[in-house]
């Protein structure tokens, strides 16, 4: 990444949100909504930027699960872990994700194509179990469907 | 829309009275659109104006029939409303045809069980018996959640114009305290008592938030709410400012309820615009700037002392109290939080007046509550009813019962707080007292059911691992003995437990509930309490058998 | 925590009434009735994190169980601390948390210090009915001053406190969450790469050995037991009024007699004094002011520099300042060059044979022997080996020594004679009162009579006073804890772009709250009291030398008459002086 995009990405979120108070994880935000994730040099230059200590920004980055510190795969599948999604089955359908990919919950497939997360609920448990693939949920899911749901991440 | 002063609103629904035309509404809440409403709702455009017919087509908030989705509404001059479910795009030629054109019901899409078994407080100013009753979630799938104008037009609004112009903060504050509302997030506090603390403390700066974390797996009441009616939410936050003296507010939504964000956000700027945000509100001298603040995935984020902490971009962990938020909150300043739903209710009280409020639930619980009813049930949805109906009514008549075969086991409410209710104990009422009295809590308003198939010790192994995910860490009983108790559950829904297992989970829970910090330790223990009590022979069979007969 | 003295707060503790000021917590409050409510996060030096739960008390007839550390006591409150069920807790919460510890104490360097074990201990703790939850993280010892050991860590957060708020330094946080909450420098680096200056406050707080000093104590058992070696040994002033605490002594009980003998009889060959190489540093540094304020060649104000965490905070944070800084070295630097050079050329000593080593309350000190190649003027490393005052404690009792009945010892007087002026260097305020005293006598030719300068002195994190001086306003600040100076370099730099006289004319700064009797390598249990019983031993010690002004001391005027010339002399510069340069604040 060039110095001056750096400081140009960061400058932008930080310029937004300068005169507002704790605005430190709307910023972040804003960066890993436009990276996918917030890289070290970015949080260097925040620090330097905000004039807020490294120390504090990677102890928010690293308590808030949202965050993310490594470039994401291409495709991101996250399986609803809220009651209603445990109960109807969502085990069972990232099982079959896993066995699929040949990963585990947690990981990124070696090409750096997929990574296989779980969320906690996002609340449309009325068509639960529910799986978002980038972002977009998919819902009333059964292990069945994944083949043609990983069928559809096409390059 | 320019600037409106308190004499404005009457115009308008004026407006919206005389102007009748017919309507096909789209329930575009989360639920909806992961199901597909957003095909639907396309398929209805397209096909409306190829058929040339002078029809509205609309958006609206989820409907909270949410097994059903894509739910669509009709409403056709000399045809009866009717309600479709499980709408797909294909069906949009029926109802467009049928429906529409040659005014007949398409009986076989109609979802009149579920019509049938519910009002709102727009319609009426008593519930019904077994019926659920719209307070918080009037407007839900009735008004288009970006039209202020609509929000107006169905009475939005009013609440405010006479708080501003006919009571002076202390009296608002009064009017609430009469109703008796207690917050709806899960502690119960009593909203005017909260409101008149922040009031009294001494501060140059005072906040109002809006606490829309919603952190509960299997609870999206708030998030309904935020995406189906936000102006109703905005509307309360701006009450409460008034009453309490802020001109400051934050709402906090969780990051995972982006269209909520949205809703909010473009509702705050239309607010702005008509003058309802910002200086000198509805012509008055109250003025109050709104801003989203977003979670970042922490559920301990919405107790009340980590909320203020991630809103001042730290890391989200609890502080001792007191001094409490509205002593002491954001920045030093008295802050008062309060949940979404508990908002959502300002609005009707303010506008409908205490005694109506406390005319519906019960005296110590007055209102209604709204209700996330999913799990293995028939017809899984958000619920509204007023406090005191029995827990039965809920899952039976309004949810349909269990699955085909299936027997209900029990209901768990609470979320990772709370507790479980055996199928035998079903005729509870739904209030706050009763449910803590058989050891579980009325909480944000996850309401799960489980059946003959699922087993106890997993679903408790499941909260636990949720709060021990979701520990914060600062504090030594919730960080380690969340964990200690995990493990001994992970062994025991395996089967491997020992005997001496339940007396350590009695022992851990104990410190828990006594030594945490804040309220997600000192309630985690809860589903396990909950479930040792009402079923030990479960907790029994997963002690390994060899170890058992030692 | 502000107390209004005015209202009071009346309730009863185990059934024993007490009346306290409002805001006085429940833990304070006990400790009037001679309650003892057991702690583990919580020092006497800091404010409650409210993390471990060991502290909780019962409000009688209620369920409430809040934390005696940061609960103010109210009105007609009845606190219950010690019923059997509220001690089961204790011990559970206790368990839970040894659950997650090592059991290493006997290797371990608190072993016989730690707050935790020592819980343990009094709880009576004899087995562990949960499973061991130790998490696998490395060791850092990047820094080789203060070592990281997160394994033993317990959360308390006294650390966090500490680093980032008290100084402002911010080289330690939390990372994650929950059960993998650890304690981490600055996103996920090696300390070493962190904005870390060593002061070593960290480990000063520290409960347990998850932060402790690098312990070079087996090298000096080393040079020690090494017959071919010279070894030459120094103690800072801090160290003399604070060792005694290792011993059952009263905190600020000068034990200077008693440190000389028990050297001697550890090995060392020569036994000197940093105090006079802080009647040294002020004849240097007393010119070099005379020579900015009178000649005005120069920066002002002059920021003193004989603390090396102040040092690297300055190269890492405020670069802006290196100009106003005394390019002076501290005194144990001093010490030790001119062992190298003065002291072996009069006894014929090669001066590769000799060692020295210094005994310092601080941790900084490891670092800064090796700061640069300034450090190496005599042409060998001047100071070989740094160690704190726990350090010590730990050798002589190592050594089988009975430091009680040892009888007063003297110290070689060549480098070891000290003024009043450079005992009081241990104190906060102390470096500049030793300064005026000399200062006065340079610009006036007249012995400065207010002796005791009583603005420099007390705990204040800021400390401002005015002299005349030939007519002249001379304004002079102290600064002690890091988090305080950024506030009066803000009103030099004013100053300075405005365009005004200077905000100052004399800085003296210390990194460690109080001085250096504060400082990290300090005996444990650091509070303001015990930083005043220590602060008076030193001035105490002031008032009894035969010489209080620095220029008096005559071993002192022999050296500039026989080797160096004059202060600022060639060859002081080449021997006594040194440079700083701008560093980076993250080296990853």
């Amino acid at each position: 990444m060039a110095e001056k995009d750096l400081s140009a990405d960061v400058a932008l979120a930080v310029r937004k949100w300068q005169k507002k108070r704790g605005a430190l994880i709307m910023i972040l935000h804003e960066i890993q909504g436009r990276l996918g994730y917030v890289p070290r040099e970015i949080a260097l230059e925040l620090s330097k930027q905000m004039n807020v200590p490294l120390a504090r920004i990677y102890e928010v980055l690293t308590f808030y699960n949202f965050f993310e510190l490594e470039p994401p795969a291409k495709y991101v599948i996250s399986g609803c872990m809220g009651t209603a999604c445990y109960l109807k089955g969502t085990p069972g359908i990232l099982q079959e994700f896993g066995r699929l990919l040949g990963i585990e919950v947690g990981q990124t497939t070696p090409d750096g194509r997929f990574s296989l997360t779980t969320v906690r609920c996002v609340g449309c448990c009325g068509q639960a179990p529910v799986v978002l693939i980038n972002g977009e949920v998919h819902s009333k899911v059964s292990p069945q469907d994944v083949p043609h749901l990983l069928a559809q991440c096409k390059d | 829309m320019a600037k409106l002063q308190k004499d404005d609103l009457e115009g308008i629904i004026q407006r919206h009275r005389g102007s009748s035309r017919d309507w096909i509404a789209v329930g575009m809440g989360s639920c909806g659109l992961a199901a597909g409403a957003d095909a639907v709702y396309r398929a209805l455009e397209d096909g409306a104006r190829e058929r040339g017919l002078e029809i509205d087509v609309r958006r609206t908030g989820c409907l909270g029939a949410c097994h059903a989705e894509p739910l669509v509404e009709v409403q056709v001059e000399g045809v009866p409303k009717t309600l479709y479910g499980h709408v797909s795009a294909e069906w949009v030629d029926l109802i467009l045809d049928s429906h529409v054109q040659l005014k007949r019901v398409v009986s076989r899409l109609a979802v009149p069980e579920i019509a049938e078994r519910l009002t709102t407080c727009n319609d009426r100013e008593q519930p019904e018996p077994g019926r659920q009753y719209k307070i918080v979630t009037r407007n839900c799938g009735a008004i288009d959640p970006e039209s202020l104008e609509e929000y107006i037009a169905s009475g939005g609004y009013q609440a405010l114009r006479r708080c501003l112009s006919e009571l002076t903060p202390d009296q608002v504050i009064a009017e609430v305290e009469r109703s008796g509302l207690r917050g709806r997030g899960g502690a119960g506090f009593p909203t005017g008592v909260k409101w008149r603390l922040t009031r009294e403390a001494q501060g140059a700066e005072k906040f109002v938030v809006c606490n829309g974390d919603e952190g509960d797996p299997g609870a999206y009441m708030d998030r309904s709410v935020l995406e189906g009616d936000p102006f109703s939410v905005i509307e309360g936050m701006t009450i409460a400012a008034y009453a309490i003296g802020a001109s400051e507010g934050f709402l906090y939504i969780r990051a995972e309820y982006p269209l909520a964000v949205a809703r909010i956000e473009s509702a705050i700027r239309s607010a702005k615009l008509a003058g309802l945000l910002g200086k000198n509100i509805l012509g008055s001298d109250f003025s109050l700037n709104l801003e989203v603040r977003l979670g970042a995935g922490a559920f301990v984020c919405g107790e009340e002392t980590a909320l203020i902490a991630s809103i001042e971009g730290k890391r989200g962990t609890p502080r001792p109290r007191p001094p409490y938020p509205s002593v002491s909150g954001l920045w030093g300043g008295p802050t008062c939080i309060n949940n979404v739903e508990t908002l959502a209710n300002l609005p009707p009280i303010l506008s409908k007046g205490a005694e109506w409020f406390r005319s519906i639930g019960t005296e110590k619980s007055p209102g209604t509550k709204v209700f996330a009813l999913t799990g293995k049930v028939r017809r899984p949805g958000l619920v509204e009813i007023p406090m005191g109906t029995p827990l039965r009514t809920v899952v039976e008549e309004i949810g349909g019962g269990p699955l085909p075969g299936r027997k209900i086991k029990a209901v768990q409410t609470g979320g990772p707080s709370g507790g479980v209710i055996p199928a035998n104990l079903l005729d509870t009422p739904v209030t706050y007292e009763d449910l803590a009295a058989l050891g579980s809590m009325m909480g944000s308003g996850g309401m799960i059911v489980m059946d003959d198939q699922d087993s106890i010790v997993d679903i408790t192994r499941f909260y636990l691992g949720f709060c021990v995910e979701e520990s914060c860490g600062k504090c030594a009983p919730c960080r380690i003995g969340g964990r200690q108790m995990l493990t001994i559950l992970e062994r025991l829904s395996e089967g491997r437990g020992t005997p001496e297992d339940l007396e350590q989970l009695r022992q851990i829970s104990k410190t828990m509930q006594a030594a945490s910090l804040c309220g997600l330790g000192k309630s985690a223990p809860n589903p396990v309490l909950s479930t040792l009590r009402y079923f030990p022979e479960e907790y029994e069979r997963a002690i390994a058998p060899a170890k058992a007969n030692a | 925590m502000a107390r209004t003295a005015a209202r009071t707060v009346r309730a009863k503790l185990n059934g024993i009434e007490v009346v306290v000021p409002e805001g006085t917590t429940i833990l304070e409050a006990a400790e009037k009735v001679h309650l003892k409510i057991p702690t583990l996060c919580k020092h006497p030096d800091l404010p409650p994190t409210a993390a471990c739960g060991i502290c909780i008390v019962r409000v009688k007839g209620t369920n409430q169980m809040p934390r005696a550390c940061c609960t103010p006591l109210e009105e007609g409150m009845e606190i219950q601390t010690h019923e059997p069920e509220i001690v089961e807790i204790r011990r559970k919460v206790l368990e839970l948390i040894l659950s997650k510890h090592p059991n290493e104490c006997l290797t371990c360097g608190r072993n016989g210090t730690c707050e935790l074990q020592r819980l343990a201990s009094d709880f009576g703790i004899r087995q562990q009915s949960l499973p061991s939850i130790v998490p696998d993280l490395p060791k850092d010892e990047s820094t080789r001053t203060i070592v990281l050991e997160p394994r033993k860590c317990i959360t308390c957060g006294r650390c966090l406190t500490v680093c980032q708020e008290l100084q402002n330094v911010w080289a330690l946080s939390f990372l994650e969450r929950g059960i993998d909450t650890r304690m981490a420098p600055a996103g996920d680096i090696l300390l070493a790469d962190s904005p870390c200056i060593s002061c070593g406050q960290c480990s000063a707080h520290c409960p347990t050995g998850a932060i402790f000093e690098y312990d070079e104590t087996e090298r000096a058992w080393e040079l020690l037991r090494d017959p071919e070696l010279h070894c030459v040994v120094q103690i800072a002033p801090a160290v003399r009024v604070a060792i005694g605490e290792a011993f059952g002594y009263p905190p600020g009980t000068n034990l200077t007699g008693k440190l000389y003998a028990a050297l001697r009889y550890m090995g060392f060959d020569t036994v000197f004094d940093t105090n006079f190489g802080a009647d040294v540093t002020i004849m240097e540094e007393g010119t070099e002011f005379v020579k900015r304020f009178q000649d005005n060649q120069g920066e002002l104000p002059l920021i003193t520099s004989c603390c090396p965490a102040w040092v690297d905070f300055m190269e890492k944070y405020h670069s802006d300042m290196i100009d106003h800084f005394s390019t002076t070295k501290s005194p144990h630097e001093i010490v030790g060059v001119l062992t190298k050079t003065y002291y072996c050329e009069r006894k014929g000593l090669d001066p590769a044979k000799v060692r020295v080593v210094s005994i310092m309350p601080c941790t900084a000190k490891k670092y800064e022997i090796q700061r640069s190649d300034d450090m190496f003027a005599s042409g060998y490393q001047d100071v070989d080996l740094s160690l704190t005052t726990r350090e010590l404690a730990r050798m002589i009792k190592q050594a089988g020594i009975d430091f009680s009945s040892l009888p007063e010892g003297e110290c070689d007087p060549m480098l070891g004679l000290y003024t009043g002026a450079g005992t009081i260097f241990g104190t906060s305020g102390g470096v500049l009162e030793a300064a005026l005293r000399t200062a006065h006598k340079l610009l006036t030719g007249e012995e400065f009579d207010a002796l005791e300068f009583q603005p420099a002195r007390g705990l204040d994190g800021v400390k401002e006073g005015k002299l005349t001086i030939l007519g002249r306003e001379v304004r002079v600040g102290v600064a002690h804890g890091m988090g305080h100076v950024e506030d009066v370099l803000d009103r030099v730099r004013a100053a300075k772009e405005n365009g005004d006289e200077p905000a100052y004319h004399m800085i003296e700064v210390m990194a460690c709250p109080g001085g250096c009797i504060g400082g990290g390598g300090q005996p444990y249990g650091i509070t303001d009291a015990l930083r005043l019983q220590r602060a008076k031993g030193l001035y105490t010690d002031d008032r009894e030398r035969e010489f209080r002004r620095s220029h008096e001391n005559p071993y002192v005027q022999a050296l500039y008459s026989s080797f160096l010339g004059n202060p600022l002399s060639e060859k002081a510069h080449r021997l006594l002086h040194n440079s700083y340069k701008p560093k980076p604040t993250y080296r990853r």
